[in-house]
């Protein structure tokens, strides 16, 4: 075989990285695949986030005239979808994997559906849809169209367009997509209970599944986020978080508010705000009017590091 | 005369807004055309989930020329004068003007002929127009440009030229998209593009590439073959319009396949099983014709002919409506683990309305109310308190949480299950009946009693706090709560007095005797003679107030009615002018010795004997005996009027002859007042 062929083909993937054996093969296969399309590839945000779209890589960089394209795993919490391990989809830990085109590009249907194809759907034998779904989030006062991609029926990925986000008109626009890796790596690995996805795709003793990994934390986490958690010391920690991201934004306008010094550091209490909120929500201590108000004063708080962020240089100020 | 063919081509549209953007290029495109004086001689307009397009035939290729005349000044007009008119009329030389004579004198007209020009040129000018001003519900902005579509909008065709000739590109530029004559068949089944020339072309073409334009055939294909699939395995299809016409929307290329799930799950209610279905995976159920219950396959429709002949396809939905099921079962069987009022504590935290106080007061007024209506319909008073008690407690299970279109229907299936009586269970489901015009009415007793204290507190607790509705707005349904009480009793020919129970105000019963109006005139009734029924003091009793005006319409038909109506509307029109004159009324009984003519002596008594024997009549709710009755009157009224003169001289004659019309109109007023009646 000619060298030149042997370079034209993609690296031997080991056996049990097939996605279609192991989670953490869908999970790299899907990396590779954005790397390849130009995507820098992020690791998680080191903070508890309800989701992907959370991390600064995605809220802040969707601001401003700059270019971005970052793809990355983000694990993701919403304490009130823990079912103490007993539901075979639900879990109140799970990842999601985020990639980010800005602006989008006019081909990004394609490129999510290639996408789909590395990891081993083929769509002349699936049956994808793109079905209407808007998308909104009133704690980081950000909305987009877009769709859900079914693949045979079932909701794969979440394909939005930014328009707006921290209150701030989104411009260019940025494509995000969502990927439900859990969801995903079931149907391709044909396994109908979560904690039997093969997570190292090897078998006998060596096997690892999602059970190995996360069945006692999904257990020891849902005691905590409904029956445990320090409310009192929740409700501190979110009056703490609150304050602090108004600290910091404060300190870090310059004196005639045209650049900002610190819009990073205060967009980790904005998060952190966000998660107690949705702690104390699940353990029920917040009543449906009150609910209101504090997902009011986290977007207040979002809108504050937005604008801050759009005066900085990430932000696209010279 | 040229065509015109048009195609948006974009990134998927929502499926529900699909029709109406098609009907808005429609109409957009041609009225513009017409604006611009191209008048065409046909219009279609098509959707696919990924495209948006038209046609119009018969468009002439020219736009008519057009003269147009300004009128200048005065032959002789000062100097400034003239050349202000020829700058604007874009004159060089006032010799170019014409000079027209009218009553002042002769003036300089300008007359300039306006060439017409080509429709494709007028076209490129419109095409930009509609994308730019395109009513979306909810548009977007893409990449980095400006422009609003639905989703991003990738190309556009635009073609314009006779049949018989290679048709034009008309050519314009949005944004950077640049219209053409390419366009892309099926996403997957054949992306490459193709260039296409006019309409029948582009059909067939779009056909060949896997896209079916027409939603409206795409649809009469699922159709038929769901049908034929179905029915070769000797089932049928559970047919559903609405999603359909979803379906429709969300696939260019339909294919209809069949799946099964575990016959397990048919322990779960069928409407269940097909809202879970239909809900969350756009699939179509199947029943036993026998039987009429469902079984346990569905219809999914595919967007391509797989290579697989679509067994992954099968395999995958079935795969997600086991899951969906298994959440449906575990729903259920969780359901039925709580009795309904062990429920009913909860309702003590659930605020009805901010104003009208929680789900628990509700639920205690409508018991109440139930209870006090159940004699009055022949209903159990304890039955239909229990049923009261129970009907909203299925909103706090998990199935009708999930599906709020199932609420009553699950109260009845788990009132069932915790054995209550069948009429308690019925009334749970039927209280909420009728929902709308084609629904059915409810029958039983029971049910009769919960419906009309459920529809009765809502109103009442409403007009209390002066959330009436109004125009177009209604957010709480109180015409049609109205509407559903109206209907009950008059299906049942219930006897209630409205004004008899608690809370019902003059005010909300004129409300309900806006909406019987407006009932019976859908029923052909005519409207004046509600009003003529209504106008009598204290009609609040429906059902008497419908036979008064059937009876009255029956009496109006023959010629006795309509020569009385004739006498009795001559009589108030001359008391009315009588009485406006002298600023009093002629109330009372005439004076039997004031009566002179044999015409008036004859009128008295047959009106005291008319009058008499109406009121008996109506006392026994014989509305068509009292119209007999009535009717008697006409000769000896038709006489007095051809007779007597009611403006006697004599002051006192003349007094007893207006209190004698007076007391035709009395007697009428037994039944109606006879001058709403129109005619």
């Amino acid at each position: 075989m000619a060298e030149a062929d042997l370079l034209a083909r993609p690296a031997a993937r080991a056996a049990n990285l097939d996605p279609a054996r192991s989670f953490q093969g869908l999970i790299l296969t899907l990396q590779q695949y954005w790397a390849g399309q130009g995507c820098v590839i992020l690791q998680p945000y080191d903070m508890e986030v309800g989701a992907g779209t959370f991390h600064p890589a995605t809220t802040l960089r969707a601001l401003g005239p700059r270019p971005w394209n970052a793809a990355y795993v983000q694990p993701s919490r919403r304490p009130k979808d823990g079912r103490y391990g007993e539901n075979p989809n639900r879990l109140q830990h799970y990842y999601q994997f985020q990639v980010i085109l800005k602006p989008s590009p006019p081909d990004i249907q394609d490129l999510y559906l290639n996408s789909l194809k590395a990891i081993g759907i083929d769509p002349r034998v699936h049956d994808i849809r793109f079905v209407e779904d808007d998308w909104e989030s009133p704690t980081l006062g950000a909305w987009g169209l877009g769709w859900e991609c079914w693949c045979d029926g079932m909701e794969v990925s979440q394909f939005t367009y930014f328009q707006q986000v921290a209150g701030f008109e989104c411009n260019p626009v940025a494509g995000e997509l969502t990927y439900g890796l859990e969801r995903l790596a079931m149907y391709v690995q044909g396994v109908e209970r979560v904690y039997d996805l093969n997570f190292n795709g090897l078998d006998g003793d060596r096997k690892v599944t999602y059970g190995d990994v996360f069945l006692q934390a999904e257990r020891e986490y849902s005691k905590h986020n409904f029956e445990v958690a320090d409310t009192a010391m929740l409700f501190e920690q979110f009056k703490m978080a609150e304050g602090a991201c108004k600290t910091y934004i404060d300190a870090g306008w310059n004196s005639d508010r045209t650049r900002h010094a610190m819009a990073l550091p205060a967009y980790d209490q904005c998060i952190k705000a966000s998660h107690v909120f949705n702690l104390l929500d699940a353990r029920g201590v917040i009543s449906v009017t009150e609910r209101q108000s504090y997902i009011l004063r986290v977007r207040e708080l979002a809108k504050a590091c937005g604008e801050a962020w759009l005066a900085t240089d990430g932000g696209g100020v010279a | 005369m040229p065509d015109l063919l048009l195609e948006l081509f974009s990134e998927e549209i929502p499926a529900r807004m699909q029709a109406r953007a098609a009907d808005d290029l429609k109409k957009m495109v041609t009225d513009r055309l017409v604006a611009a004086g191209l008048v065409y001689e046909g219009a279609r307009a098509f959707v696919t989930p990924r495209r948006l397009a038209l046609t119009v035939h018969g468009v002439p290729a020219q736009q008519p020329d057009v003269k147009e005349e300004r009128k200048g000044p005065k032959v002789g007009a000062p100097e400034q004068a003239i050349a202000g008119f020829l700058r604007a009329a874009g004159l060089t030389s006032i010799d170019q003007a014409k000079v027209q004579a009218d009553k002042k004198g002769d003036f300089y007209v300008a007359v300039t002929e306006k060439k017409g020009r080509a429709a494709i040129q007028v076209i490129a000018d419109i095409v930009p127009e509609v994308v730019r001003s395109f009513p979306w519900p909810k548009s977007m902005r893409w990449g980095s440009g400006k422009l609003h579509w639905v989703r991003p909008l990738h190309s556009i065709v635009a073609t314009f030229g006779p049949e018989t000739e290679e048709p034009e590109i008309v050519r314009f530029d949005l944004d950077g998209i640049a219209s053409g004559n390419e366009t892309r068949g099926h996403r997957f089944m054949a992306p490459a593009p193709f260039s296409v020339k006019r309409f029948d072309d582009y059909v067939a073409k779009l056909n060949d590439a896997k896209v079916v334009l027409d939603p409206a055939r795409r649809a009469d294909m699922i159709l038929h073959d769901a049908k034929n699939l179905a029915f070769a395995q000797g089932f049928e299809l559970v047919e559903d319009e609405g999603l359909l016409a979803e379906v429709s929307g969300l696939v260019e290329w339909p294919v209809v396949l069949m799946g099964s799930f575990d016959k397990a799950f048919l322990a779960i209610p069928d409407e269940v099983i097909r809202a879970t279905i239909r809900a969350n995976q756009k699939c179509f159920v199947l029943r036993d014709p026998q039987t009429a219950k469902l079984v346990n396959k569905f219809i999914l429709v595919a967007n391509e002919e797989a290579t697989d002949g679509g067994k992954a396809i099968v395999a995958g939905n079935e795969r997600v409506i086991r899951a969906r099921l298994s959440d449906a079962k575990f729903f259920y069987d969780t359901d039925l683990k709580t009795k309904l009022e062990e429920r009913l504590p909860k309702f003590s935290q659930i605020v009805f309305h901010e104003k009208l106080g929680t789900q628990e007061e509700r639920i205690a007024r409508i018991v109440a109310l139930a209870g006090e209506l159940a004699p009055l319909v022949d209903a159990d008073r304890t039955k239909a308190e229990r049923a009261a008690q129970l009907c909203k407690a299925d909103l706090l299970t998990e199935v009708v949480g999930e599906f709020p279109e199932l609420q009553g229907l699950m109260g009845k299936y788990y009132a069932e299950a915790q054995n209550e009586d069948e009429a308690v269970a019925h009334a749970c489901e039927d209280h909420y009946k009728p929902k709308g015009p084609d629904d059915l009415v409810p029958a039983d007793p029971v049910s009769i009693a919960v419906a009309l204290a459920d529809k009765i507190d809502t109103l009442v607790g409403f007009w209390a706090i002066d959330e009436k509705p109004t125009g177009s707005k209604d957010p709480y349904a109180l015409r049609r709560a109205a509407l559903g009480v109206i209907r009950i009793v008059l299906d049942n020919a219930l006897r209630l007095r409205l004004l008899k129970i608690a809370g019902v105000t003059p005010d909300l019963l004129s409300f309900f005797a806006d909406r019987l109006k407006v009932q019976l005139r859908e029923q052909g009734a005519r409207h004046d003679l509600v009003d003529a029924v209504f106008a009598l003091e204290g009609q609040d009793d429906l059902l008497l107030i419908v036979r008064r005006v059937e009876a009255l319409g029956k009496f109006l038909d023959t010629d006795d009615g309509k020569n009385l109506l004739a006498g009795v509307k001559r009589a108030s029109n001359i008391l009315g002018i009588e009485e406006k004159k002298d600023k009093r009324t002629f109330a009372g009984a005439p004076d039997a010795a004031l009566l002179k003519l044999p015409e008036e002596k004859a009128l008295a008594s047959a009106v005291a004997a008319a009058k008499a024997e109406a009121s008996a009549a109506v006392a026994k709710e014989d509305f068509a005996g009292a119209m007999t009755a009535i009717a008697k009157l006409r000769p000896t009224v038709d006489a007095f009027f051809d007779k007597v003169k009611v403006n006697d001289d004599d002051k006192a004659v003349r007094e007893n002859r207006l209190k004698l019309l007076n007391e035709i109109r009395e007697a009428t007023r037994a039944v109606a007042d006879f001058s709403k009646i129109e005619g």
